[in-house]
Parts: structure tokens; sequence; C-alpha cells
């Protein structure tokens, strides 16, 4: 075991290498090239024996990886903002056809105007997909995280592609120290993909990615559904398991100082580590406030949700906005519980968020006036 | 149904009959000369080399009575 001071970027590159894949097509776009010019670097040096697809374009990247997954070996790939918008397309149909890819997601804001920082815009814009979507607040997370999805998604009771989640810059081109597992151990962890639902045998041939009529349709969907519930139990064995080999559990949610807070934050990724800075100021301080940091954004963890809020008043930060309504997570989390709900729409395009946003968030939700209101932004 | 609707008996779109689509049918008249233009046209691959409609597919989409150069074929009701 070693452990490297190494960006997100790169310790996802390094899980991904470790996890085998077979095939890996893939195309660069800031802030995720550095995962794919990692990668490349390992098959060009003989590290990794995988065969790279230099696609000319991310609908491409994710169509070739349906077409890989398919035929019955592993995929990994990974994109960013316009890029995963430009393959939404595909992306359903990746869900639909049950191939279990997994595919890193450097979090950017979407156009227009143009913007190349961190939001959470471009994944949550993709959450109807049936993809499971996790969000790591550090490298580490990242590491983890990358291996465990590989598992999560090739679990024969789920059998979904997987999206990694890691915030743009912020995480990717920031350097962390992350623990690096042997190869060996992950083998152990994770052995190789053995499909059984797809796969290429000229022997045994069959068809993916067929029509559907209405009569078909709808049974189909719903098995996405229930594979999607399916994965809160997966995850959660497989962030346990992975807790007892390598010492790091994860689950659905996070609680932080949630016990007998009177206001919970709700928050995904990176930010979360700001947030529980500020929590332990304003616990000095006296004020009973917590952390739910919702690690699984796809399956929705409403019962862990529910489980952990008591009757706290919730303030949930998004960087994201579905305009008029509010951001993904507050509007998922209303449907989910009847606790008073407020909403701070905070960093979209990068936009820093300060402890001092976050002590602003917490003053804010003791005396509400607003059900969804935008913080940060200059007169 | 199969995980993820794959399906795993081949040529299951024969099932499919889409021969029902049709308003208009091709019909072969003894003007015929056995060009096999029609059998190059046909989209959809339901003339046979001898010059046979296989009315369970054709959807009546009128190429081959179009292109047909001795009016052998017409559409009807």
């Amino acid at each position: 075991m070693v452990v490297k001071v190494i960006s997100s970027a790169e310790a996802i590159a390094e899980a991904a290498k470790r996890a085998r894949p077979d095939v890996i097509p893939v195309y660069p776009i800031t802030p995720q090239t550095k995962i794919s010019e990692k990668l490349a670097d390992y098959v060009a040096d003989g590290e990794l024996d995988a065969h790279y697809i230099k696609v000319e374009s991310e609908h491409s990247a994710m169509s070739a990886a349906i077409g890989a997954s398919g035929a019955g070996v592993r995929v990994f790939t990974a994109t960013s903002s316009q890029g995963l918008a430009y393959m939404h397309e595909p992306v359903f149909a990746a869900a639909g056809m049950r191939v279990p890819i997994v595919m890193a997601d450097a979090n950017r804001a979407l156009s227009s105007p143009i913007n190349i920082w961190n939001d959470q815009q471009d994944s949550l814009a993709e959450r109807d997909a049936g993809w499971i979507q996790i969000y790591a607040e550090t490298g580490q997370e990242a590491f983890d995280t990358t291996i465990q999805a590989f598992k999560i998604a090739e679990n024969k009771n789920v059998l979904l592609p997987v999206m990694v989640c890691v915030d743009g810059f912020i995480l990717t081109h920031t350097v962390d120290p992350v623990e690096l597992i042997d190869q060996e151990d992950i083998d152990e962890f994770l052995p190789p993909y053995e499909p059984e639902h797809s796969y290429l045998d000229p022997e045994d041939p069959m068809s993916l990615g067929t029509l559907a009529d209405p009569d078909h349709y709808m049974e189909i969907r719903h098995d996405i559904e229930v594979a999607l519930e399916n994965a809160k139990d997966v995850i959660t064995e497989v962030g346990q398991e992975f807790g007892e080999k390598f010492g790091r559990s994860y689950g659905l949610v996070e609680e932080y100082k949630t016990e007998d807070a009177e206001i919970i934050l709700m928050a995904m990724g990176s930010i979360c580590d700001t947030i529980k800075d500020v929590i332990d100021q304003q616990r000095e301080a006296g004020v009973k406030v917590g952390l739910l940091r919702v690690r699984v954004y796809r399956p929705f963890p409403k019962e862990a949700i529910k489980a952990a809020v008591g009757d706290a008043t919730l303030a949930v930060l998004d960087k994201d906005i579905s305009f008029s309504a509010g951001g993904a997570l507050y509007l998922d989390t209303k449907s989910a519980v009847d606790n008073p709900t407020y909403n701070y729409i905070v960093g979209l395009g990068g936009r820093d968020i300060t402890p001092s946003h976050i002590e602003e968030i917490i003053e804010k939700t003791k005396n509400p006036e607003k059900d969804v209101e935008w913080i940060g932004l200059k007169e | 149904m199969s995980i993820g609707a794959v399906v795993k008996e081949p040529g299951s779109s024969r099932n499919n009959k889409t021969g029902s689509w049709r308003t208009f049918k091709p019909v072969k008249s003894d003007k015929c000369i056995q060009c096999g233009i029609c059998y190059y046209f046909c989209p959809e691959g339901c003339i046979s080399t001898d010059i046979e409609i296989d009315y369970d597919y054709c959807k009546g989409c009128g190429i081959c009575a179009e292109e047909c150069p001795v009016k052998a074929i017409s559409m009807e009701r």
C-alpha cells in the first residue's frame, strides 16, 4: 500500500486502472482530461491491458461503452459538463440496456454562458437516466468509490451503470494524500466481470437495444426502478465490505453531528468538507447544527434521510437549479420528508462558497424568509 | 422478460408482421418481364428474385410500382 499526494483525477485513473477495465472509450474535456490522459499513459506504457478507444465525441464514447459492455467486458469512461450533455441520449440507453458501465463525471457548469468551473448541474440534469450517482467528498473517496462502483454496477440484483461524481477543479485539480490500495487486494475485492444477461457469443446470439412496444416498455422501465431500489442495499453492503477490508466504510449518507441538531444542512460533494469545519465552530459556540451528506443521490436514499433528520429544520445546499422550482436535492428531499426545509442555491459556475456563506445559511435558516434563496450573489 | 430487454431468440423481428401497416398493396400483372428492378429497389426486401411479393412484411410504400419499367405493378386498395 502506498500513499501518494495526488489530485482526484489521478486518484480516479489509479482506481480505474486497478479495476482492470477491458475497454476505455473516452473523449477529453476540462476538467476531466487528466483522467483520460492518465489512462492513455497506462495503456501506452503497458501498465494497463485495455483497449483505449479515441472516439470523436462523447456521444460516441458512451455508444462505444454500451457496445463494449454489451459484448460482455468491463468498461470505464469519464466525462464532464457539455460532454455529459452531449452523451445524454446514450446515457439513458445504457441504463435501459442494463450495462454495468462505470463513468467518472468531473462536475462542471453547463452553458450558457460557457464556464469550465464547478457546479453539479451537469450530472443532476441526468438524474432521471436510471444511473446510480455517487458524489465523492475527497480524493480518497473518489478512489475508493471508483473501485466500489464496478462491484455495485455488476451485482446481479443491480446491473446498472454508475456515475462517480467529483467536483471539477475543487477535487480534480487539487492534491490530497490518497492511499492507493495494492492491485492484489483490489483483485480480491473486485473479481473479473462475468457477464450474464448480455455478451457477444456467435454460438449463442442475442439482440441488445431492441424495440419494445407499448405492451412491454413499462415493465422494462419498471425493472430499472426495482434494480435502483435493490442498489440501496448493494451499495451499503459493498461500502461495508470495503470498510472491513480497507478500513474506510461508506454508506448512502453520512451523518455529521446530526443527533441532537436543530438545524441540519444537507449537501453533496466537496463542499461538505467546508461545512464540517463550520459546524465544528458553531458547535463550540453552542449552536445545535449538523450535516447530512448525501453521498448517493440515485437511488435517492429516502429512508436513510428520514431516519437521520428527526424533526430538525433542513437547509439544503444545491450547486444546481431547476429554474423556478429549486435545486434538485431540495426538491427530492421535500418529497421525502415533512420537515421544514429551505433551499440555498450556491456555487454556480465555480463561485466560491466560503465558511461565511455557510454561516449565513445557518443564520437564515433560523428565521427563514424564502423557500429558495441564492447565496453569494453580487449586489 | 429478460434483463435490459435482451432478446436471446434470433430472428424475433419476424414476429412483427409489418404488412399490417399497409394501405395500398402492390399487385403484379402478367406484363412483368422479370427484370428484377423491383427486387433491387424494395427497401424492405419483400420481393424475391423470382418476383414474388411477401405481403407479411410489405408496407405498401409503392417504390416497386414507381420503378417498374413496364408498369407491371399496380397499387390497389
